[in-house]
């Protein structure tokens, strides 16, 4: 089976982030950057399927300025066999159809069996990406994937048999044909850690490099960015853990009455 | 023309539907546009019924065998259908993940792009949307001809709004090819052991805690409390919690009367499931996390220092 994971470079989870002077975006400049955390799941998945299977290829795939290059290097010492970076100065200036255009237009050359991707983003948040690239290809899609089970080519060939996350605690199996794009839910299958002889092995492997074309049309604009206003007023309880403490314990008892 | 899309599972609506039809009628009287409602599904005279008891200019129920389960195939071609008849300038959904699985399909097949997981809509219309995860809010304004497709956040519009009244009722039988997806009965994995929507008092845990060696720490405060321990999602992902602890969309919603966060950022999909808890204490290192939007009280600082020390006066009040 032949596996597309698309994974994108977002800033790390813990960054603190600053407007940049347009207030178009963030700044950049000081953050470290890491793979969206869903897509890792994709890609584990993705490993997992093909060594499941004995047989098989994985590609990473990554839209995204020169920086991502690290990202898909990391992906590549964690057991990915090649890579293909679209690269993208600014891919923050494109919306989710104008990027899913771009990457369905990779993919099309490379006829894959299964397209996995993490169901959305930790930046841009939008979860579409998946969704339009599967259109764009014309093949069948499904979302917030917990299992994926390719069925045995003896009884149901090409075909695959997925459980969906619902709300609320509710899920549901659903099957159909390959080709197909799967977006991944986080915690779908336990991370692996790139091994000294994975990361070795990564700088041998091929990682071909796709200048992004111009995508005309963008279909929505970004008038700017800024903190959210607070919904509440939030009492702010201050000074040493200790002092805080006494201090919440006073209002439990008080103000909330449940002590 | 303004279409809302509800939802509906097994002839029982997705209440955040509801908000998103609220959502629909003031954007209408803002705009001057007419506004009507859609529901998908097979044998759902009753809901359209129910639906017409509002104040809509139009009911549209969409009956076929094929829509008895949901299908992303089936959705997506009976309401490109829809909309390339109605011509609506807005068509407003609530942002469910029935919506994420076939709103942007739908929107690619109408040459359009969805803004999904609006929390506000400000006049123009611009339409804000979350940045990571809840951080930053972002202005959006579409920029290709209507119809705009728009997926409305829980709490963008309030449900307790919708304006009564009657509305005609049309049904339509659309033309469906058979969907790829084969689609099973949903299903649930337990029955839920643990009820957290009972609880009076819970404790959170979410990614602040680092490791599940140091979950100790916050179960001696939930004890200390005489609290339930809940988590957010990546905790449960991980395996250190089980799931059915689990609050956020995905997970149960809760309003307890004290909901104690303890170092969870707050990203949307946790805030879903417990922002209707009377008072909600949010302890975090971070003074710009997302939780403190929600948050009653606010403790920022490290919470390895202050859970045990709230632990110890919890301990000597009650004593």
């Amino acid at each position: 089976m032949k596996i597309i994971v698309a994974i994108k470079q977002v800033p790390a989870r813990d960054s603190q982030l600053r407007l940049n002077s347009a207030a178009k975006w963030i700044d950049e400049e000081d953050l470290t950057f890491e793979i969206n955390e869903p897509d890792a799941y994709a890609l584990e998945e993705a490993l997992q399927l093909k060594e499941k299977q004995g047989a098989g290829e994985v590609i990473a795939l990554c839209l995204g300025p020169e920086r991502a290059g690290s990202t898909l290097r990391e992906a590549l010492a964690k057991g990915a066999d090649r890579a293909i970076h679209i690269v993208c100065e600014h891919p923050e200036s494109l919306d989710p159809l104008a990027i899913a255009k771009l990457l369905a237009g990779a993919i099309r050359t490379e006829a894959p069996d299964l397209v996995l991707t993490g169901l959305q983003s930790d930046d841009l948040g939008s979860g579409q990406t998946g969704v339009i690239v599967a259109e764009l290809l014309g093949c069948s899609h499904a979302t917030i994937i917990m299992e994926v089970l390719p069925q045995p080519s003896s009884q149901n060939v090409g075909s695959v048999r997925v459980k969906r996350e619902l709300e609320d605690g509710w899920f549901q199996y659903i099957q159909m044909p390959l080709p197909a794009v799967l977006t991944i839910q986080s915690g779908i299958n336990r991370l692996r850690y790139a091994t000294l002889m994975g990361i070795k092995k990564a700088k041998t492997k091929e990682m071909r490099i796709i200048e992004a074309e111009t995508v005309g049309g963008q279909a929505a604009s970004l008038d700017g960015i800024y903190p959210p206003d607070r919904q509440k007023q939030t009492q702010m309880i201050t000074g040493t853990a200790k002092e805080q403490a006494v201090q919440l314990v006073e209002k439990l008892r008080f103000e909330m009455r449940v002590l | 023309m303004i279409l809302v899309v509800m939802e509906q599972h097994a002839g029982a609506w997705h209440k955040m539907s509801w908000e998103t039809l609220a959502g629909g009628q003031q954007l209408g009287k803002a705009m001057g546009e007419p506004v009507a409602a859609a529901v998908l599904g097979e044998g759902i005279g009753a809901l359209a019924a129910e639906l017409a008891t509002k104040a809509l200019d139009k009911v549209y129920a969409i009956e076929h065998l094929q829509l008895a389960l949901y299908t992303a195939d089936g959705y997506t071609a009976a309401l490109a259908a829809l909309i390339g008849q109605l011509q609506p300038t807005l068509v407003l959904f609530p942002h469910t993940y029935q919506v994420r699985d076939f709103g942007p399909k739908l929107a690619t097949r109408l040459d359009r792009l969805l803004l999904s997981d609006v929390v506000r809509v400000m006049p123009g219309p611009v339409f804000v949307r979350q940045l990571f995860q809840g951080k930053l809010n972002a202005d959006v304004r579409p920029t290709t001809a209507a119809p705009h497709l728009v997926s409305l956040q829980a709490g963008a519009y309030r449900a307790d709004t919708l304006v009564a009244g009657t509305a005609p009722i049309e049904t339509i039988t659309p033309t469906l090819e058979a969907s790829r997806q084969q689609p099973e009965a949903p299903f649930r994995e337990s029955s839920r052991a643990v009820d957290l929507t009972a609880a009076d008092l819970i404790v959170s845990v979410g990614r602040g805690i680092r490791e599940a060696d140091n979950l100790p720490l916050v179960e001696e405060l939930a004890k200390a409390l005489g609290a339930e321990l809940a988590a957010s999602r990546p905790i449960c992902d991980n395996g250190w919690l089980p799931m059915e602890r689990q609050v956020g969309s995905s997970g149960q919603t809760v309003a307890p009367k004290v909901y104690l966060a303890v170092g969870i950022s707050g990203a949307i999909q946790h805030l879903v499931g417990m922002k209707g808890a009377k008072a909600i204490v949010a302890i975090n290192k971070d003074p710009h996390a997302p939780i403190f939007e929600v948050a009653d009280y606010g403790l920022v600082g490290d919470l390895f220092e202050i859970v045990p020390a709230l632990t110890e006066e919890i301990r000597k009040a009650k004593a």
